[in-house]
């Protein structure tokens, strides 16, 4: 996160805080009282932690290296998809319990895309699966092996698409810019208007988290098969990558209008198809 | 012993109709409501029996019309009776508490009480008798009293009209049924179930596939699929909430048992059919959701609710039986699994949110989601309970939706290692369309909680109703079980293979292997459901612990400024859904009525949207139309004289008596103009 901000700054010709300056930001609010609106009620405080926890559940399930998750089945990307669901759509309902416009509109946009994200994402793990023949992140990660030229194609497309799922799924720049200062044309930041303190902090760090979670996936997707002790370094690598190319993004992409958003992320989801087409073409499945 | 057991269950609703009229109001609810609890006990045990025991069978002589009646009860049947004996029951309770408000109608209330049983006996022997004729006359009783519950306030036209509505649809279906027993009859000469199996095993596939398609076009009726639907989303409004939570909990159920009966006893080419069940299935889904987002009704849009979760249940059945057809036991125990699976788990989560839906009406008497808000300071418990239901359909974990759906996803992702082609895309379609139908009910459901239950209050309300432990008890018993299920799935997987078992056995290609597999694999989702609650838990006591001394205030909702206390400047119910809407509205009809700002000082500015339905509109008010336009011509027939209606019918009655002796005669003219 840190080093988004950073290469953003340095991008746009300024200093810039260091790259611990997210997790100071944090702890400051971990450490201040809160205030709740009045038309509030449980939900709203409950929420941020629900949050927390539905990430940290997720986190479990990403392997590392050639090592599974800490939860790892069958068909667990299923699970990680709904538990992700699960916090979203309390955040969503936490919005809406402060009754402010502003948030109303922010959580309608984050229910709205975050279903239309979906798709994308499933059809991607799906062709995956069946590219490898595994129905697991681990065993799908680990199994990965590139023969022909398509398949680096492929892979190119992959890495692609998780990059914009991972940028809409934490409501980043081409979608949502989180530092615009205009409630209207926010989407994430402007559901936890409302939200302070301790929670506040919670969900900055949950947010962080998710990135850094998508970041992980990212990595994944390439040292899946590489035994640890490359695959440490290389995953620290990949990480800082990964934050860096996004912060470039974020620095020379405008965000898209509101009303494009949807058919920004339909794209994404031909693109899965994309890629699932090209899996069938591989194993070579038409007959 | 079971079959002693089905004659008093038959028996003894006779007593209450006997014994009403010897009681008070008071002693007539104690009454039907202890006879109802004996029946379920009752049928509960020759379930449990049967799944322990393995089927039970034995036959009544029956008439000459009917032919012997023979009484199966297998694990599917099984499977649906306590399904069905738990909701009614619940559902009771709750008509109890819920029905106080109508204690001056004495007379509607014994009517509404004997239906009820009504509906609940012939119910549970439909599940039992395998005989066509005899399964025709409970589904008829079952449709009539159920009519019956659903126009209890029949002195509103509004009810009235969805009523008859609905009696008119299940008669098409019986038509349906009908039709197809008949086709069995004339080609087997027996009523009996079994005989459709041996008939369609020796027929050519395209045989089987019409009987199928039938029966299916029967059952999807009541069972509410797309375009079968149109009946669901006007009589769950009109109908008292405990009804509306037994008739989408159970009733319409009552139609995937049929298709799911009739699966088992066609032997076809069941890879066409697999397919046919899976493309309605998906649409039933998709459009379901989609529709339902855009109701501003709170239990239209539970209904529309109702047809979405009907559609993943047929996605489910739809991949079992391509699984029988590709003989691939995953397909099958995924498929059938997590249709049977979703089946109990709609039935709970759904009457839940229509039981709490009735507690919004009981303390606001309005079902306008624009008019509600904030009710979570009000009526708490049915907040809470909402949020469980609407979380648990929504398929999240650690509630027991996301145990059924997972089996689907599990069989969808299994799916599409197979080798062929067609099924790989077939697959690419439902997993697209169930992961849409997933992200909608999302959306559906944060519009449904946030803005009735959170926020402020949109409109006064004259709050009459408290919430007590009698009211709720039904409610937390439902809740309690979903959170079971979600955790603890291992609990029903014994019923559950026993049920899934009648499919495989047939093929004897039963792997024990990958449903073990399947079944651990649930129960390693159901251990980390939990973990993530333990999550919860441990997270939100440390930041009770971090927070305990910190200072904390109220305020009001940050306005941009604005610091006054207003519930005008609330996200509405249809602003949430308005990026939605933009995008969907090229699928659907919606009448928005606006009237713009004008001048410099505007005065009052409305904007009103109604979502139709368009499959409503052209495939039954167009035809309906030009029939009519058509009968208009015989109008001059309904006269209104009495004498004249009963010379129709001697006309009618000896056409009927004449018509084959003419018939003949024409015959015989014929074949004497032939000798010539």
């Amino acid at each position: 996160m840190g080093i988004i901000s950073r290469t953003k700054s340095i991008a746009s010709g300024r200093k810039g805080p260091g790259i611990f300056q997210p997790m100071r930001d944090i702890f400051r609010l971990w450490k201040k009282g809160s205030v709740y609106s009045k038309s509030t009620s449980f939900i709203f405080q409950i929420a941020p932690t629900i949050y927390l926890s539905s990430v940290l559940m997720a986190i479990l399930m990403v392997p590392f290296g050639d090592q599974p998750g800490i939860i790892s089945f069958n068909g667990d990307f299923v699970m990680f998809a709904y538990l992700l669901a699960i916090g979203k759509f309390l955040m969503v309902v936490s919005s809406l319990d402060t009754g402010s416009s502003f948030e109303g509109m922010g959580a309608s946009r984050e229910a709205l895309f975050s279903m239309l994200v979906e798709p994308a994402f499933f059809i991607l793990m799906g062709s995956l699966a069946l590219f490898t023949g595994h129905t697991s992140f681990h065993s799908i990660f680990s199994t990965m092996h590139y023969g022909t030229y398509v398949s680096y194609l492929l892979s190119a497309l992959v890495t692609f698409l998780f990059v914009m799922i991972a940028m809409i799924e934490n409501s980043r720049m081409p979608v949502d810019d989180p530092k615009t200062h205009l409630e209207l044309t926010m989407v994430h930041e402007v559901m936890i208007l409302d939200n302070s303190g301790f929670d506040l902090g919670l969900i900055m760090y949950t947010t962080n988290l998710k990135f850094a979670m998508y970041g992980a996936l990212i990595a994944e997707f390439f040292i899946g098969s590489l035994p640890m002790v490359i695959a440490i370094p290389s995953f620290l690598l990949l990480q800082a990558g990964f934050a860096v190319s996004v912060g470039l993004l974020e620095s020379f992409n405008a965000r898209y209008r509101m009303s494009h958003n949807p058919e920004f992320i339909f794209i994404l989801t031909s693109l899965s198809l994309l890629i699932f087409f090209g899996v069938i073409l591989i194993l070579g499945k038409f007959f | 012993m079971e079959k002693f057991l089905i004659e008093l269950f038959n028996l003894i609703p006779f007593l209450v109709i006997l014994g009403l009229p010897f009681f008070k109001m008071r002693g007539r609810i104690i009454l039907a409501f202890g006879i109802l609890a004996l029946q379920v006990i009752l049928s509960v045990v020759v379930a449990f029996s049967v799944f322990s025991n393995g089927t039970v069978e034995y036959s009544y002589p029956g008439s000459w019309i009917t032919g012997s009646i023979p009484v199966r009860i297998d694990a599917l049947s099984a499977w649906f009776i306590p399904i069905i004996g738990f909701t009614f029951l619940t559902g009771a309770w709750y008509g109890i508490q819920y029905m106080k408000n109508y204690a001056d109608q004495k007379d509607n209330l014994s009517f509404h009480l004997i239906a009820y049983i009504l509906a609940y006996t012939s119910m549970i022997d439909i599940c039992l008798v395998q005989n066509g004729m005899v399964f025709l006359i409970f589904w008829e009783i079952m449709a009539l009293s159920s009519f019956i519950l659903i126009i209890f306030e029949h002195y509103k036209a509004e009810t009235l009209k969805a009523g008859i509505n609905f009696l008119i649809q299940s008669h098409i279906s019986i038509l349906f049924l009908t039709v197809a027993f008949l086709l069995a009859k004339i080609n087997t000469g027996t009523f009996d179930f079994a005989a459709i199996s041996a008939y369609t095993y020796t027929q050519p596939a395209i045989v089987g596939i019409g009987l199928f398609i039938f029966f299916f076009c029967g059952f999807a009726i009541k069972a509410g699929f797309v375009p079968f639907h149109t009946w669901l989303p006007l009589a769950h409004p009109a109908a008292p909430a405990h009804i509306s939570g037994v008739m989408s909990g159970v009733i319409i159920k009552i139609g995937i048992y049929g298709i799911l009966r009739m699966l088992l006893l066609i032997k076809s080419d069941m890879v066409s059919i697999g397919y046919f069940v899976l493309a309605i299935s998906v649409i039933t889904g998709v459009y379901g959701v989609m529709l339902a987002i855009l109701q501003h009704n709170l239990k239209r849009l539970l209904a529309y609710h109702s047809i979405e979760n009907i559609g993943i249940i047929g996605i489910g059945i739809g991949l079992g039986t391509i699984g029988i057809g590709y003989e691939n036991s995953l397909l099958i125990v995924a498929g059938f699994g997590g249709a049977l699976l979703h089946t109990l788990n709609h039935s709970l989560f759904k009457s839940l949110l229509f039981y709490s839906a009735g507690n919004v009406y009981l303390a606001t008497h309005s079902m306008k989601m624009e008019g509600l808000g904030g009710l979570i300071k009000q009526i708490p418990h049915s907040a809470y309970m909402f949020l469980i239901g609407s979380l648990a359909i929504c398929g999240l974990p650690p509630f027991n939706g996301f145990v059924s759906e997972f089996f689907i996803y599990s069989g969808l992702i299994e799916g599409i290692l197979s080798r062929h082609f067609l099924f790989i895309m077939f697959i690419l379609f439902i997993i697209l369309g169930l992961v849409i139908i997933g992200g909608l009910a999302l959306i559906c459901f944060t519009k449904a909680f946030g803005i009735v239950f959170l926020g402020s209050s949109r409109e006064k309300h004259a709050l009459s109703f408290k919430e007590n432990k009698v009211v709720m008890a039904p409610l937390y018993i439902i809740a309690f079980l979903i959170l079971i299920i979600g955790i603890f799935p291992v609990l029903l997987t014994p019923m559950l293979s026993k049920a899934i078992h009648l499919y495989q056995s047939d093929h004897g290609f039963m792997s024990g292997l990958q449903l073990n597999n399947l079944l651990s694999n649930l129960t390693t989702v159901g251990w980390y459901s939990l973990g993530f609650i333990v999550l919860v838990a441990v997270i939100y006591f440390i930041r009770r612990l971090v927070t305990a001394n910190r200072q904390v205030s109220s305020e009001n909702t940050w306005g941009c400024g604005y610091t006054g206390e207003t519930s005008k400047m609330q996200y509405t119910a249809s602003s949430f859904i308005r990026t939605y809407r933009k995008l969907a509205e090229p699928i659907f009809l919606i009448g928005k009525h606006k009237s713009d700002a004008h001048g410099l000082y505007p005065v009052m500015i409305s904007q009103a949207t109604h979502p139709h339905d368009k499959i409503e509109k052209w495939l039954i008010d167009k035809p309906i139309y030009f029939i009519r336009k058509v009968l208009k011509r015989f109008v001059f027939l309904q006269n209104g004289n009495i004498q004249a209606y009963i010379l129709y019918g001697f006309i009618f009655i000896g056409l009927t008596i004449l018509l084959p002796v003419i018939i003949d005669k024409i015959i015989a003219l014929v074949n004497f103009l032939n000798q010539l």
